[in-house]
């Protein structure tokens, strides 16, 4: 099987039902996407496939292959953050940040098919959990990215 | 020895001491080891290292798990040392350094909102040493008086001549001399650094997906283990059948460890799969019927009980109360809670022979290696913690049951490293839970409405007596009775008792632990004499409190917050309003709510005003974060979070059933700092407890009956979208 991860391909030999999650963290040593429930509930696990948020854990791996898969570590363009990296950093989003890569995934998806969101928009669109609580400050953070065209 | 160095974040993290700080540059800190003294290196100490190039290396000695003092410390010592925060790199100390240098680090533990409290003064006397030493190296080269020189943005200057010289040229020399044996703390009107809002180092790191927790230690050759404990806890292992799985693709080995079972994979997923299929026979002794019925009888018979602990007990309680011309009862009840850190329980590890490696999301990273080392059956001296981000850590990580558990799975697979991760459900059915507890108040009022009497007595498990084993100072555990024993209100006839009522539920630190249940109970009943007394609930609370330095802070942040939340005027027609004021973590704090209910239930949150005193306000920008983030996870517990037991299990398993708060649910909240400063009080933790008291006063007063349990889904309200 044949995985495009972040502009890189890659050859898999693994059972076309496993996780994406899975493949990404313990056959190709991709670590961005996180582990927080296993049942596509709260979203750490978060990639774009094909630039739709997809829940890695529940989404089987077979179902990307041959397609783009983004994780966090890919969202930069050569070392230039994109604008919701950067966003995020202004208005210092993260705390424990182990659900932020997921999140600024799910944003970036987001702010692709509506580059000027509303807060209903956002609502509906950002529905990872966080534990830490940083809810405000991405919504904050949304909007600002979305100011400066989306895109870095 | 072989190191796994495979990964270039924890490259950069593990191995600090790479560069030989007594070559490259100035090493300084206030613990200075009698050893190291003695064997006159020049290696002074470990939180300061200076390069050539004019970096400054900072050391961390506690965990990150978001409450952003990785950044906070180092601030300390960098404001004493002058030194130009740009340049300034911060690393991790380490456990086993810590081990080596007998404790140069002191304290790594990050429990308690106390890493700044209890670490600022060496921290900033670390940083100052280093200056002193600094200025005195400089003032050596020019043949100056020390007196002459000043330091200032990682330079010395020489004021007559206005000669200069930057650290990373001074640090060999400055290496040398011997470390001055006082020095002067800056005083806090001369701070450029402490109290600015400085962005978190760790966040550039997060944004990139660079940064590594735990759950990304990657080391070659290294093996996935999936967990199960007994689903009735501490039960053990009657007999295990793995036969189904033992041939399958990826399948290494099947543990059975006692009172776990382990799979051991080359793919977790594939640990985990199998798992499924392994038949365990549990003994689960005598705990298998237990129940949340159950555990309510058994806390009602505390209340009942003969003997009881005596927390405080000022004045003559029971003569007061029934002198009194009203008396005023009520029981209000809190529930377990899991903590669901979004990274659920991980832990690698590694013997080889004797040496043993451990990569862990801890919140000790001292006690992850006693443990560890305990568990292999090595010297600890053998064992080396690797420093990783914690995906939260919210008190869960403290204790080091997993750990123990990492390293016994690691046991059975000498040589090599494995990663054990729990599932969620297993993080929600093995924690380590908030106590349930039952709180009865009592007030006696006077004609005018005067609480002259307070009995408060509480029933609920001891986590010190269980979970710490720590012998309790008479019959009291603390968490059981804060903000009970130390309530700040003049109540001249004051009784706390406490029924220490343990189950087979084991119980831990939450965040804010009792004060995140307590003030619940205690701040709801407060507002209830309100009402009783037909007073105004922060008049009456002012009233309450006598003039003396703790009161003190309790009226002025209760006035701070009430101002901000324009207490003074009326809400609109059906909003509705609830205060709480609190003290804990060393910090004082109030909250105000305003909340309207619609017909189908839902509570509306207009606003949330929630403000601080901590004495000094460090990093005022991580405090708004930690103040927004505690009102996220304390409306998750206070409108959803309850752990119920059936058949001795936990009956929640994940997040379709343990609900999370999100972001379509945050309201408007509104952080009031107002520090006053000789004082330094925790931020991570104290939020929490003016919250849930203001939320549950603001909807007792909408729905014109008082809420006094927890959560709210119990009473049929849910949050409305913001």
């Amino acid at each position: 099987m044949k995985l495009n991860v972040n502009g890189q391909n890659h050859s898999l030999d693994v059972e076309p039902e496993m996780p994406l999650l899975w493949a990404l963290r313990d056959e190709l040593d991709i670590k961005g996407p996180k582990f927080g429930c296993g049942i596509a509930q709260c979203g750490s696990c978060t990639v774009l496939l094909n630039g739709e948020q997809v829940r890695s854990c529940a989404y089987p791996v077979s179902g990307a292959a041959g397609q783009k898969v983004i994780t966090i570590e890919g969202l930069a363009d050569k070392g230039r953050l994109h604008a919701v990296q950067q966003a995020w950093i202004d208005h210092q989003v993260p705390q424990c940040g182990y659900c932020q890569g997921g999140q600024m995934l799910a944003a970036v998806a987001l702010l692709k098919k509506k580059p000027k969101p509303t807060d209903e928009d956002i609502d509906a669109a950002m529905t990872n959990i966080c534990r830490c609580g940083t809810y405000a400050r991405m919504r904050t953070a949304i909007h600002s990215a979305a100011k400066k065209g989306g895109r870095a | 020895m072989n190191t796994p160095e495979t990964s270039s974040g924890m490259d950069r993290r593990h191995f600090l001491k790479v560069s030989s700080t007594a070559a490259a540059g100035l090493s300084v800190g206030f613990f200075v080891p009698q050893s190291v003294q003695a064997a006159n290196t020049p290696q002074l100490n470990v939180w300061v290292e200076i390069e050539p190039n004019d970096t400054i290396v900072i050391r961390y000695a506690r965990a990150e798990m978001g409450q952003g003092s990785m950044t906070s410390a180092p601030m300390m010592i960098a404001e004493e040392l002058e030194a130009d925060w740009k340049k300034v790199r911060v690393e991790y100390a380490t456990a086993h350094d810590n081990l080596r240098t007998q404790r140069a680090y002191g304290d790594m533990a990050s429990v308690g909102s106390r890493t700044i409290r209890n670490s600022q003064e060496y921290l900033r006397k670390a940083g100052a040493t280093g200056r002193e030493m600094l200025i005195a190296a400089a003032a050596q080269q020019w043949g100056v008086p020390a007196s002459e020189c000043k330091a200032a943005l990682s330079k010395v200057t020489h004021v007559p001549s206005k000669r200069t010289l930057s650290y990373g040229k001074l640090a060999a020399a400055a290496a040398k001399l011997d470390a001055p044996k006082e020095v002067k703390l800056k005083d806090p009107k001369d701070w450029t650094l402490i109290g600015k809002s400085i962005p978190r180092v760790d966040i550039p790191d997060i944004v990139t997906g660079r940064v590594k927790y735990g759950i990304d230690a990657q080391v070659p050759g290294m093996l996935h283990a999936a967990i199960a404990a007994s689903p009735v806890f501490n039960g053990t292992v009657k007999s295990m059948d793995a036969s189904k799985v033992e041939n399958r693709r990826g399948i290494v080995k099947v543990l059975n460890l006692g009172t776990f079972v382990a799979v051991v994979a080359d793919n977790w997923w594939r640990a985990k799969e199998a798992l499924r299929d392994v038949a365990v026979d549990w003994d689960v002794g005598e705990h298998g019927t237990l129940s949340s019925a159950a555990i309510m009888a058994h806390f009602k018979a505390g209340m009942a009980q003969p003997e009881l602990a005596v927390a405080r007990n000022d004045g003559n309680t029971l003569d007061a109360m029934s002198k009194a011309a009203k008396v005023i009862e009520a029981e209000y009840f809190t529930p377990y809670l899991a903590h669901a850190t979004m990274e659920p329980m991980v832990c690698t590890a590694w013997l080889q022979g004797e040496q043993l490696d451990v990569w862990c999301s801890t919140q000790n990273p001292e006690s992850t290696l006693a443990v560890a080392a305990a568990t292999a059956g090595v010297p600890q001296a053998n064992v080396k913690v690797h420093p990783m981000q914690l995906g939260g850590g919210l008190g869960r990580k403290s204790p080091q049951d997993f750990t123990r558990q990492a390293v016994a799975i690691a046991k059975a697979m000498p040589g090599k490293p494995v990663k054990m991760l729990w599932s969620r459900e297993e993080e929600i059915q093995h924690g380590l839970y908030r106590p349930a507890s039952l709180m009865r108040f009592k007030a006696g009022l006077s004609a005018t409405g005067k609480a002259e009497a307070l009995h408060i007595r509480v029933s609920a498990p001891s986590i010190l007596a269980t979970l710490l084993k720590l012998p309790l100072p008479k019959g009291v555990d603390g968490q059981a009775v804060a903000c009970f024993a130390d309530h700040p209100y003049d109540i001249p006839n004051t009784l706390v008792d406490y029924a220490q009522r343990n189950t087979n539920v084991p119980v831990g630190f939450w965040r804010t632990v009792g004060h995140s249940q307590n003030p619940f109970g205690r701040e709801c009943f407060i507002d209830e004499l309100a009402i009783a007394a037909a007073q105004d609930p922060v008049d009456y609370r002012l009233a309450m409190l006598p003039n003396n330095e703790k009161a003190n802070r309790d009226r002025a942040i209760l006035l701070a917050v009430t101002k901000a939340a324009g207490w003074d005027k009326k809400p609109a027609p059906g909003v509705f309003r609830g205060v709480a004021a609190t003290d804990g973590y060393g910090s004082w704090t109030a909250c105000v709510c305003d909340v309207s209910i619609n017909a189908k239930n839902e509570v509306k949150i207009h606003r949330i005003v929630i403000g601080i005193d901590p004495g000094y306000a460090v990093n005022p920008d991580n405090i708004v974060a930690q103040f927004q983030g505690s009102v996220v996870h304390g409306l998750t517990a206070i409108f959803w979070g309850e752990n119920t037991i059936k058949d001795g299990r936990v009956e929640q398993s994940n997040f379709h059933d343990y609900r999370m708060m999100r972001l379509n649910e945050m309201p408007k909240v509104e952080v009031v700092i107002a520090p006053t400063g000789g004082f330094w009080g925790g931020v991570g933790e104290p939020a929490q407890a003016p919250l849930a008291p203001a939320v549950a006063n603001a909807i007792s007063a909408a729905l014109g009956k008082r809420i006094r349990s927890l959560p709210l889904k119990n009473h049929g309200l849910t949050l409305a979208r913001a």
